[in-house]
């Protein structure tokens, strides 16, 4: 399991990736989504809503469980992943990629976001 | 107070083959082995291989191991034929449900009692309790056996090919002697998926080789190793009560639906006939909440506890739910009032973290397979 050098990840195992024009992508880790299992379920918060780093914006269920999504990031939401919506399985195959969930403008950045390094090592 | 959690002889096997592991009553069992949805569609299409080892053996024996098991359990033991299976269940004197097990009659004084992993000390308390009087011993046999199941439609043509035994001959619910890749084994056409198959039970030092040899044997027809969530959305779908969900001691068999497991008709008395006998009459006139299926109209899965509701009221709770793989869509079980039991009540609901989400009530099972 890699995590990407480039993006940036919460403890709630959320990435981040770099903002272009403004804007960033958040997703969940490849160690969540293993962690989660099978996902069936996933909702998103709406385009237009405001988003606080460390709060949550939605949930995703899997086969046994529901877990709360967490924003890494505070910010107004412009995107939802719809195609993540009618096929939640794409958390598990793709997290880092089709998987994505939502696309925020980013008006704060949390000083203790990690790095890819740093995530591998606290997610062991 | 914890304690280590214990291990099944297939353990290390399980970890190498990089198994989510969980703790399941005790024991360290594996969850999924990958996706627990291809797991679940392995076991519906070609087969699947569980490790049941956490299961409870109780071995009675004796001369009277049939007049104790008659008086312990609810069910007509003493008229099961040797080689032959039961499903059964072990009631309090008040009627309430300690444990369903399934007995196989080995020989005409030994019995093998299966217990669920979570209730193997209540069950082997209550038989050694009951048995003061009897002819018949009971003993602890839950660290003598290993138990492989390989469940689905490929599963007999698995088997043949690393047995002599007559499989042909061995009936649903019917268990016999025999070897399996060279190792002892007690063959059971038994399994709590809704497939054909087979459950295995070994002596935990042939258990590795016993699976490695059905790996092998099922590598060509898309047998993989499945662990213990795809074996729940399994029996989920075949409409399979689980200890704990469906069954508990503040219900009797005839508040589960499952009044047909209590044989009142055989001789003597057995452990909670008198309250059980009242607990058929009320069934009969002042009828029970009933267990049904729901099948979700949208996305959200209802899970254990979670109150039904129709017109705003509580109608009912439910007691398993899971995203069902074979119908593509969330379903539950639920005990509901008898006046929203009937399939196709309108208006029912489940309330999902404080939204009412709309529900199909559908008959038992969800899923059956095409014999």
């Amino acid at each position: 399991m890699s995590n990407p050098e480039q993006l940036r990840y919460s403890k709630e195992h959320e990435w981040l990736s770099p903002a272009e024009d403004g804007v960033a992508t958040v997703g969940i880790t490849e160690h969540a989504a293993n962690a989660l299992g099978d996902v069936v379920y996933v909702q998103l918060p709406d385009v237009g809503t405001t988003v606080t780093a460390g709060e949550t914006c939605g949930e995703l269920e899997s086969t046994k469980s529901v877990s709360d999504l967490y924003s890494p990031v505070s910010g107004e939401v412009v995107e939802a992943n719809q195609e993540v919506v009618d096929d939640p399985s794409l958390v598990n195959t793709a997290p880092f990629e089709g998987g994505w969930l939502f696309k925020v403008r980013v008006a704060e950045e949390p000083a203790d976001l990690l790095s890819a390094a740093e995530y591998t090592d606290y997610a062991g | 107070m914890t304690t280590a959690p214990r291990r099944t002889a297939l353990d290390a096997l399980h970890r190498s083959l990089g198994a989510t592991m969980t703790d399941f009553a005790g024991w360290d069992m594996p969850l999924r082995y990958g996706s627990e949805r291809d797991e679940h569609t392995a076991v519906r299409t070609k087969a699947g291989l569980f490790d049941l080892s956490h299961m409870g053996e109780i071995t009675v024996t004796g001369p009277q191991a049939a007049d104790l098991l008659d008086h312990a359990l609810v069910g007509n033991i003493g008229g099961v034929g040797v080689g032959r299976a039961r499903y059964t269940m072990i009631c309090r004197e008040d009627g309430g449900i300690l444990d369903d097990l399934i007995v196989y009659r080995l020989q005409e004084q030994e019995y093998m009692v299966v217990a669920n992993a979570s209730n193997a000390q209540v069950v082997l308390d209550a038989l050694t309790e009951r048995a003061a009087g009897f002819d018949a011993e009971v003993r602890d046999d839950r660290d003598a056996y290993a138990l492989i199941a390989v469940q689905g439609p490929e599963s007999p043509g698995i088997l043949k090919s690393l047995t002599d035994a007559d499989l042909d001959g061995l009936k649903y619910y019917a268990g016999l002697p025999g070897t399996v890749a060279g190792v002892p084994a007690l063959i059971a056409r038994t399994g709590y998926t809704g497939e054909d198959g087979f459950e295995l039970f070994v002596e935990p030092q042939h258990a590795e080789k016993l699976w490695q040899a059905l790996t092998e044997a099922g590598q060509g027809v898309g047998l993989i190793p499945c662990g213990l969530s795809c074996r729940d959305t399994l029996r989920l779908e075949a409409g399979m009560p689980l200890y704990g969900h469906e069954l508990t001691t503040a219900l009797t068999p005839f508040d589960a639906g499952l009044g047909r497991v209590v044989k009142f008709e055989k001789s003597g008395d057995f452990v909670g006939r008198a309250a059980l006998q009242a607990a058929a009459e009320r069934a009969e006139t002042a009828p029970p909440r009933k267990l049904v299926g729901l099948v979700a109209e949208g996305r959200r899965v209802p899970r254990a506890g979670m109150p039904v509701v129709a017109a705003g009221e509580v109608i009912g709770e439910v007691t398993s739910g899971a995203p069902s793989p074979t119908l593509g869509k969330p379903i539950a079980m639920a005990y509901v009032d008898a006046a929203h039991a009937a399939p196709g009540t309108p208006g029912v609901g489940v309330d999902i973290r404080g939204t009412h989400e709309p529900y199909e009530v559908v008959a038992l099972p969800f899923y059956k397979r095409q014999k």
